[in-house]
């Protein structure tokens, strides 16, 4: 659905995305991670046409971007940054006028599309008051509401759950699931790991403009081959164990046989208070591929 | 996507507050001449006004050249100006690009609403003076022409009609300018100052002799040339040229707004 090859762009001496080659496969919840200022929302302007790469190729729904267009748009919805409407008109009224620049539906169809659209996001039953007296929950759902309004193929997400309050990132993470249960793949750019790992099949991180690491979410947190072990007696465990290294609070030690493991221990008197295989968090994933934090600046 | 922004232009509060704010001058201004019988001497203060205490029909086009040099660009210049980078600093803009909407007919669909705004602020400042003029001002039918020769009230209101399209066509370039600063800036007050800036360096240049070789190329050269409509037989020379130089401004400077616009990145 989205492939680029060699994306770059600079920004005078600074290179904002560094030669990235995204795959998102039709079907995929593409969890787009990254700190701030790592060269996320340049990406997502880069894939809308917004912004122009330096260089390298981009291909959205099989077709050339930003030459395409305006073919590939009009089955895009998209989420840029933070929402924007005109503030002095309602919601309804913004969306029945984005929705007039460039219709693919009729304009009969426009008001049940709209109200459809509103329900989805939970704005069902919102008034005519203007924009500007929204909540950033409420701007957030609307722009929501504007990117689903033509069933799109493929939605372009860029931090979606920014400013709504635990009940509204569920029912939005609730929506996403249910939009790509029918068909809508989702590229999904987010700094908040929680938030990736529950929704996305496939995770992409980017690093000071890098990417760094580019696959399936279960992949990347399948069992490490290690058992970790939980013991009061780690020094103890440790003398048994030949080759294992102490945690914080047990040890972990490689093997292909966890049972054998645990009957060594028991025999010589160690107390085992769980023993299981390592798995790594998507945490654990993502720090050990990408260095400081971008708005971090420490004293060299 | 041009009937978006017309829709989003005859909508907006601030449309009509802007017109009502420039109408009130030429209606104060009838209103005054009307209660003091005191007109300015033929041929000085603004054109028309002398005539009008006689024949309050005339009030219409003595409304428009009041508004023409000052209250009209101003207003243009804001609406023009904050076409782009008002939406830019909303940030409103990238969603319309996305949805897509071309930059090419984006922008001319801009351009085509600030012209009807001006036609439209045209047309409530003439309606306004004409009702002002006939029921406050004279009611002298038979009027004389710039010229001394009468006008008769036919050739009057086809006179006032073209008068009034040269007024709209003047501001293309004002709005041209504005437009293309709109798409050079991020702060539409930047785009609208920028705007006004040239308009005042072109009056003053006006007024200097030195900078003769370049007043048929300002663009406030030919505004008030409407005047010469209203001349027996009508002297064309300088509305054609004006014409010529409004549309050779929207020409260069909307050409430049495009090239700027289309390889501009949006990151606001």
């Amino acid at each position: 659905m989205i492939r680029t090859a060699g994306l770059t762009k600079r920004f005078g001496a600074i290179t904002a995305v560094d030669s990235i080659d995204l795959d998102v496969r039709e079907g995929d919840i593409y969890g787009f991670l990254g700190a701030n200022g790592s060269g996320k929302s340049t990406t997502v302007r880069m894939l809308l046409g917004l912004a122009y790469a330096t260089s390298g190729d981009i291909s959205v729904l099989q077709r050339p971007m930003p030459k395409a267009r305006a073919d590939v748009l009009p089955m895009v919805g998209a989420l840029v940054e933070s929402p924007a409407a005109y503030s002095r008109l309602s919601g309804r009224a913004n969306l029945s006028l984005f929705d007039s620049m460039h219709s693919t539906g009729s304009r009969r169809t426009r008001r049940p599309r709209i109200e459809n659209a509103l329900d989805r996001v939970g704005l069902g039953g919102v008034d005519s008051r203007p924009v500007k007296s929204y909540s950033l929950g409420m701007r957030q759902r609307l722009g929501l509401a504007g990117a689903i309004l033509r069933t799109p193929q493929l939605l372009i997400l860029d931090e979606p759950t920014n400013g709504l309050d635990p009940q509204g990132i569920r029912e939005i993470r609730d929506l996403l699931l249910e939009l790509r249960a029918q068909g809508t793949t989702v590229f999904l750019s987010s700094h908040l790991l929680a938030e990736v790992e529950q929704m996305s099949s496939r995770i992409g991180v980017l690093d000071q403009g890098r990417l760094v690491l580019q696959d399936d979410l279960a992949t990347l947190t399948k069992p490490t081959g290690r058992t970790a072990i939980k013991t009061p007696d780690a020094s103890e465990a440790l003398r048994l164990l030949p080759g294992a290294t102490a945690t914080q609070g047990g040890l972990l030690v490689k093997t292909d046989d966890p049972s054998s493991i645990n009957a060594t221990l028991v025999r010589a008197g160690v107390r085992v208070e769980a023993l299981g295989p390592e798995r790594r968090t998507l945490e654990d994933v993502v720090l050990a591929a990408t260095q400081i934090s971008a708005d971090s600046i420490p004293r060299s | 996507m041009i009937g978006v922004e017309l829709q989003k232009m005859v909508r907006s509060r601030r449309t009509w507050i802007t017109i009502l704010l420039i109408n009130a001058l030429p209606t104060l201004v009838g209103v005054l001449l009307a209660l003091t019988d005191l007109g300015p001497r033929p041929g000085t203060g603004p054109a028309f006004l002398s005539a009008v205490l006689s024949d309050g029909t005339l009030f219409p086009l003595a409304a428009i050249a009041i508004v023409l040099p000052l209250f009209l660009p101003t207003a243009v210049a804001v609406v023009a100006g904050e076409s782009i980078a008002g939406e830019l600093q909303a940030g409103t803009l990238r969603y319309v690009l996305v949805r897509p909407v071309g930059r090419t007919r984006l922008l001319t669909a801009k351009l085509i609403s600030v012209m009807a705004f001006v036609l439209l602020t045209v047309l409530v400042v003439a309606v306004s003076a004409f009702i002002v003029g006939s029921l406050l001002l004279g009611d002298q039918s038979a009027s004389a022409s710039v010229s001394g020769t009468t006008l008769t009230t036919e050739q009057i209101a086809v006179r006032t009609a073209l008068a009034l399209a040269y007024a709209v066509l003047s501001m293309l370039g004002v709005a041209a300018i504005a437009l293309f600063l709109s798409t050079v800036v991020d702060s539409p007050l930047a785009a609208a100052m920028g705007a006004l800036a040239v308009l005042i360096g072109s009056s003053l240049l006006l007024t200097l002799d030195a900078a003769n070789s370049l007043s048929p190329f300002l663009p406030t050269r030919y505004w008030l040339s409407f005047i010469d409509l209203f001349r027996d037989p009508i002297l064309w020379r300088n509305v054609v040229r004006g014409t010529g130089l409004q549309l050779a401004y929207v020409a260069v400077f909307l050409g430049a707004a495009w090239a700027n616009f289309m390889t501009k990145d949006i990151n606001d």
